[in-house]
């Protein structure tokens, strides 16, 4: 559908106000735990509707920003407030909407017992910054974004997690800050170059209009600033220790927006700016990335085998995953561009899931060690079948949506043609990790759902509504993205294939 | 009449000075160095004033700067003193040595 | 009236699908048991439509017709259909499957009344013949692979389906890891296969092969191994075979359905369906004849000493299986999908009778059977003929089929895999008299089950029969005449690459020489079998200690089971492991030192902090004094820049 005029004049604009708005009435009921929850369910939903609304607005086929909205913030630093979505963010904007709304129900349900309003303030600051880092389009605005999704997470993680909150939390705090203040320091050098002084911009859009680039030097050590910022986001190898501890930590709602959109942060960084701005800077790095992310998919995927803690076998599978995502960025053609975003997608909505779903068995059972758990597959049928489903989608069954992204990875990964060693090596290599996937994750389903159910266990309930409510829409996602990923992919591939142009990359045009 | 000349001011206004530095730095008692803070503190409005006075450039600025200098003084001294009888209270001495609180 | 029934082909997908979602989400806590009666119509319509399909494609000759859904996937160049393919192969595959599928649903409805587990069997089996239907009917490699996989997890989730206990789930996950293996082919066989050709639709494909392996034939030898691969996995060839054996875990229809007629032949399929692609391929060629041929060979004589009756019939289908890669390998995809029809009928028939024994026995375990022939007269002759289609007799089903395969081995250059097929076939001629004996025949060993066995109900028995028909005459009303028959008008120019090349008539005295040749290997099994079995002489018992080392290496299954699930299982643990302590120790280590050395910077830094005024303003004067030094250094000319 096409709304034209937009029936939302500022929507993204709405976007980041929404959930301010909601902020208000939390600081007055703060001590209420009802009402909070109350008010940050309807923010959130509401936040919800409008990000669909955008949606709907949004003009599918069409490469460029949409819904931009540029006036200036600090003028005498030529610093705007600009913002706008395309083809990549716009589906990512309305995840970050969907799982916080999930998160936010599925936390009222009882998963948060103590500062229920503080927690919910929280949580709402952070879909400001998740937001904001997928519509900023101007670099300050975006690196304020991006900080601001950081903060609240450190405060979610630090007060409402496990018992070793606090290393998980300063660690997950210090890595990110490391990689971000590097990119503080090549946004501000990225200012000093892009003019004579008076014309200095930070606007993407300003940054990519002129033919004029970066020069070679200075776009070598720009990427990488930029690059180890989002590389520790995403995370990379050698830069992910901090997930599995954040995740283990983290309360369920932290770790479903963490894994689903927090990191995802960090590959729409790569795609969105890294690429486009540094085009020859990513060529001189872009070897050790690709080893970087096989690497990743076969390491992450060993070491999630071995995993006891459920939380950080799904961490570590995490890591695998994401590395389809760099490899998928950094072979630079359609396929893999594609593929890549829609593996942010699949990982966010799957991963969420699966992150969700260790959330009530731990709120049921107070385990999450794999051996203390077993035999919950005649005992909790409605919690296997969905939680079966997202474990097959995980390790990339054809038909359910973790295929699609993984598949076009891996054929954009065989075209790779580039240096020192093309891609007929790395494809078949990143293949294995789709039979590693199956067989931690099947392994892990084994040794949780079969065999007999402890005595201990067998008074708990299966799901209850508001989790059903929370799982259904991430169900229904899982299945629609396998069979119907087309409309998805209309959305996403003129924006991709814009990028990836400007990273210099050959794009195949398609030849109907 | 002759006019005292110039220097001599500032000559009187260094030494109050270095009298209110080596005050706060010899001196233990948390109110002697309050005092001798006060006192490097006119020292400067000593300056100040004799620059305004003589000085072309200076103009009635450094008159006004003093103005200012006597209500920060003021400010300073009340929360000073606050803060040493919130001190005071809490262990029985104003002896800066013994009060290590900051002590990383 | 006229009804374009091949318009309609995604029905007969789509109405298993429908039963499947109607099981899955009601069958819990409303339909129970009633889940059997709409999965079997659901299946019964879908084999009616499967049926009318395949005589409309007989009726109109060699069609190829293209019936698309939508597009899938479409990113730059890269374009996917949901689409079906109805050809000549296709559509025998879809009346295979669909009509083997309603038998076996509709005994399920008696082997499974008991089971708590009703609800979900009733979901995936019918959910298995829409992933197998799409794995068929697919006219691209990307959709058949959502059915390769499919029909896999299927498999998975059937052969645990018993869960609580641990050897159905350890089975389960075997299958679905050694499938994975096998898919990791069929994935780099379908990407080269983009690459190469530019798209992944057969009818796009094939055309292009001859003009490619001009140019580039290592390619298309890499592609065909890739898909080879994927095809040992699904149909259990060497050396991805030890799955199917372990599968046998699961319910016996699943056994039948999946593991006998129609899930590991989906292999078989694949590459008949790849003809055009293996027929360049050369050495590829090569590879899936010896493959098929020493597996046939390995299965057989595995399945020689075996007691549990559902592994006799397991490791009989891994060396059928093996004869149809031979065939295929030889040069003779017709004489593959030939006795992957006869095969589906009779090994299909001979595991539900199986089952039917379990099911009135509980009992797997040929050595406490005996003398059953009186008590289950049904199951007795069904199985009886089903065992001599096995066994190759003429004019059974199974000798028409196999007995092509031997022979085209022969007359494609290859006496010596000629020789294996024939020596095989004695062995499963004599594995099967055994069998049939052990069960059957001779007194009842253990009488307790003897006296609780009894015939099993009609809606049991009634498939048995139907199934027996197709056993009997299936290989004479497809097959006769040998190498031009029905089956083979109908498949040419479809499977083999060029439709004109048997015009001549074939050479019926070297075929009938060849058939004889078998016949009589098969009957000196059956012989053999009959002497030791029902005779004594020579006991059994003395052969095995007179072959004493051979007795144990088969016994044990060459071993391969402690390679694979012991030394290959804890090699993998031990490397993961390895990794998982580089991670904690190495990767973590160096970020926790470093950390530790900024908080040691720290500690060191703090003793500055006296805490006592008096050194801080010391340290203020001090500074003071560092800097009007400095200054009046410039100032005075002292210091130079």
């Amino acid at each position: 559908m096409i709304f034209d005029p937009p029936i939302l004049p500022s929507v993204l604009t709405l976007l980041l106000v929404i959930p301010l708005v909601g902020i208000v009435p939390l600081l007055a009921f703060v001590r209420d735990a009802r009402a909070a929850k109350q008010i940050a369910i309807v923010t959130t939903f509401v936040e919800l509707v409008v990000s669909l609304i955008m949606l709907a607005q949004f003009r599918v086929g069409e490469a460029g920003f949409q819904m931009v909205e540029s006036v200036p913030w600090l003028p005498s630093l030529g610093i705007r407030y600009e913002v706008g979505v395309d083809g990549i963010s716009v589906l990512l904007v309305v995840l970050t909407t969907l799982l916080t709304f999930i998160s936010v129900l599925y936390s009222s349900g009882g998963a948060i017992k103590q500062r229920v309003g503080e927690f919910m303030i929280a949580f709402l600051l952070l879909e400001v910054g998740m937001v904001g880092v997928f519509v900023a389009l101007d670099l300050f605005l975006f690196y304020v974004m991006f900080e601001l999704m950081l903060i609240p997470m450190y405060l979610i993680i630090g007060i409402w997690g496990g018992t070793r909150r606090v290393y998980a939390t300063l660690k997950f705090v210090l890595f990110t800050l490391a990689g971000s203040l590097l990119m503080l320091v090549a946004i501000v050098a990225v200012y000093l170059n892009s003019g004579p002084a008076g014309s200095r911009t930070l606007s993407f859009p300003d940054l990519i209009a002129g033919p004029t680039r970066f020069a070679p030097e200075f776009q070598v050590w720009a990427f990488l600033a930029f690059a180890l910022a989002f590389a520790i986001k995403l995370p990379m190898v050698p830069f992910h220790t901090w997930l599995p501890d954040a995740h283990v930590e983290a309360p369920t709602a932290g770790s479903i927006v963490l894994a689903g959109i927090l990191l995802k942060a960090g590959g729409y960084g790569l795609l969105r700016f890294a690429l486009p701005l540094f085009p020859i800077g990513a060529q001189v790095w872009l070897p050790i990335i690709i080893v970087l992310s096989v690497v990743a998919i076969l390491y992450g995927a060993a070491v999630s085998t071995v995993q006891k803690d459920l939380k950080k076998l799904i961490a570590y599978s995490s890591v695998a995953h994401m590395g389809f995502v760099t490899l998928g960025l950094f072979v630079l053609n359609t396929q893999g561009g594609v593929g890549a975003v829609l593996q942010m997608l699949n990982h966010g909505v799957v991963t969420g899931a699966l992150f969700l779903f260790v959330g009530i068995e731990y709120e049921k059972t107070h385990r999450r060690q794999i051996a203390d758990l077993g035999g919950f597959a005649n005992h909790w049928p409605l919690y296997t079948a969905f939680f079966g489903i997202f474990v097959l989608a995980s390790l990339g069954l054809p038909g359910l949506n973790g295929f699609v992204g993984e598949f076009l990875v891996l054929l954009g990964t065989f075209r790779y043609g580039g240096q020192p060693i093309s891609g007929l090596l790395w494809g078949p290599l990143a293949a294995i990790g789709v039979i590693l996937a199956a067989i931690y994750l099947l392994w892990m389903f084994q040794r949780v759902m079969y065999g007999p159910v402890r005595e201990a266990y067998k008074a708990l309930p299966d799901l209850t509504p508001i989790e059903v409510a929370c799982a259904a829409p991430l169900l229904a996602l899982t299945i629609l993205l396998g069979v119907f990923p087309q409309p998805v992919i209309a959305i996403i591939q003129p924006s991709v294939e814009r990028m990836l142009a400007l990273a210099g990359a050959t794009v195949t045009v398609a030849v109907h | 009449m002759t006019l005292v000349p110039l220097p001599a001011f500032i000559a009187v206004s260094a030494t109050l000075f270095f009298i209110g530095v080596a005050g706060v730095l010899v001196r233990r008692n948390a109110v002697v160095i309050l005092m001798s803070v006060e006192l490097m503190l006119n020292a400067t409005n000593l300056a100040f004033v004799a620059f305004s006075r003589r000085l072309a450039v200076a103009g009635e600025r450094g008159s006004v700067f003093v103005v200012f200098v006597f209500v920060v003084a003021a400010a300073e001294v009340a929360v000073g003193l606050a803060i040493i009888l919130a001190a005071y209270r809490n262990r029985p001495t104003v002896d800066v040595d013994q009060l290590d609180e900051m002590k990383g | 009236m006229n009804i374009d029934v091949v318009g309609l082909v995604w029905l007969v997908p789509g109405i298993p699908l429908a039963a499947a979602i109607v099981n899955g989400l009601f069958g819990r806590r409303w339909l129970h048991r009633a889940t059997g009666v709409i999965a079997s119509v659901a299946l019964g319509l879908s084999a009616v439509l499967g049926v009318a399909i395949f005589f409309a494609v007989v009726a109109a000759g060699h069609v190829a017709r293209t019936v698309t859904l939508y597009e899938w996937i479409g990113a730059g160049d890269f374009h996917v259909n949901v689409a079906a393919l109805v050809d000549p192969l296709s559509a025998t595959m879809v009346a295979v499957v669909t009509v083997v599928s309603f038998l076996i649903h509709v005994f399920s409805n008696g082997y499974m009344e008991h089971d708590p587990g009703i609800h979900r069997f009733f979901t995936w089996l019918p959910l298995f013949v829409f992933l197998m239907l799409t794995l068929v009917l697919a006219d691209n490699y990307l959709l058949m692979f959502v059915g390769w996989e499919g029909v896999g997890l299927c498999s998975y989730l059937l052969i645990g389906f018993w869960f609580e206990r641990p050897a159905p789930y350890t089975a389960a996950n075997k299958a679905f890891w050694m499938n994975r293996i096998g898919d990791w082919g069929f994935t780099i066989g379908t990407i080269l296969t983009f690459l190469t050709f530019g798209s992944l639709t057969f009818h796009d494909v094939f055309p292009k092969v001859a003009g490619v392996a001009q140019t580039q034939p290592l390619t298309i030898t890499f592609i065909a191994l890739a898909f080879f691969l994927g095809a040992t996995g699904k149909s259990a060839q060497l050396p991805l075979y030890s799955w199917l054996p372990d599968a046998m875990e699961g319910p016996t229809p699943v056994s039948a359905l999946i593991h006998a007629a129609t899930m590991v032949t989906a292999g078989v399929y694949l590459v008949a369906r790849s003809t055009p692609l293996f027929a360049v391929a050369g050495p590829a060629l090569l590879v899936v004849a010896i493959i098929g041929a020493v597996t046939a060979l390995f299965a057989a004589t595995i399945a020689l000493v075996q007691v549990d009756i559902k592994r006799v019939l397991a490791y009989s289908t891994v060396s059928q299986l093996g004869y149809m890669f031979l065939a295929c390998g030889v040069g003779a995809p017709i004489a593959a999908v030939f006795h992957l029809a006869t095969h589906a009928f009779f090994k299909a028939l001979l595991f539900l009778g199986s089952g039917s024994v379990i099911h009135a026995t509980e009992e797997q375990d040929m050595r406490r059977m005996g003398g059953l022939r009186r008590k289950m007269p049904i199951t007795y002759w069904t199985f009886l003929l089903a065992g001599g289609a096995l066994a190759a007799i003429p004019p059974l089903a199974g000798f028409w089929s196999k007995d092509e395969i031997v022979g085209a081995a022969f007359t494609n250059g290859q006496p010596i895999l000629w020789a294996v097929g024939v020596g095989t076939g004695l062995l499963t001629a004599f594995y099967t008299t055994r069998m049939i004996y052990l069960t059957f025949h001779g007194e009842p060993r253990d009488h307790h089950l003897y006296d609780h066995a009894h015939e099993s109900p009609a809606v049991m028995t009634v498939p048995l029969l139907l199934l027996c028909v197709g056993a009997v005459f299936a290989g004479l009303v497809l097959g006769f005449p040998p190498e031009a028959g029905f089956i083979h008008r109908f498949l040419e120019g479809t499977v083999t690459a060029e439709a004109a090349a048997q015009s001549e008539l074939p050479n019926y005295v070297l075929i009938a020489g060849l058939a004889a040749t078998a016949v009589v290997a098969g009957l000196i099994g059956i012989a053999i079998g009959y002497a030791m079995y029902a005779r004594r002489r020579p006991d059994p018992a003395a052969v095995s200690r007179a072959v004493g080392p051979i007795y144990t290496l088969l016994w044990n299954k060459y071993f391969v089971d402690e390679l694979y699930d012991h030394r290959i299982l804890e090699g993998g643990r031990a490397l993961f492991g390895a990794a998982w302590a580089f991670d904690a120790h190495i990767i973590d280590g160096i970020v926790d030192r470093l950390a530790w050395l900024v908080s040691l910077l720290g500690s060191g830094l703090r003793r500055v902090q006296t805490g006592i005024v008096g050194n801080y303003a010391l340290s203020i004067a001090a500074g003071l004094l560092i800097l009007i030094v400095v200054y009046g250094g410039y100032a005075t000319g002292v210091l130079h820049r």
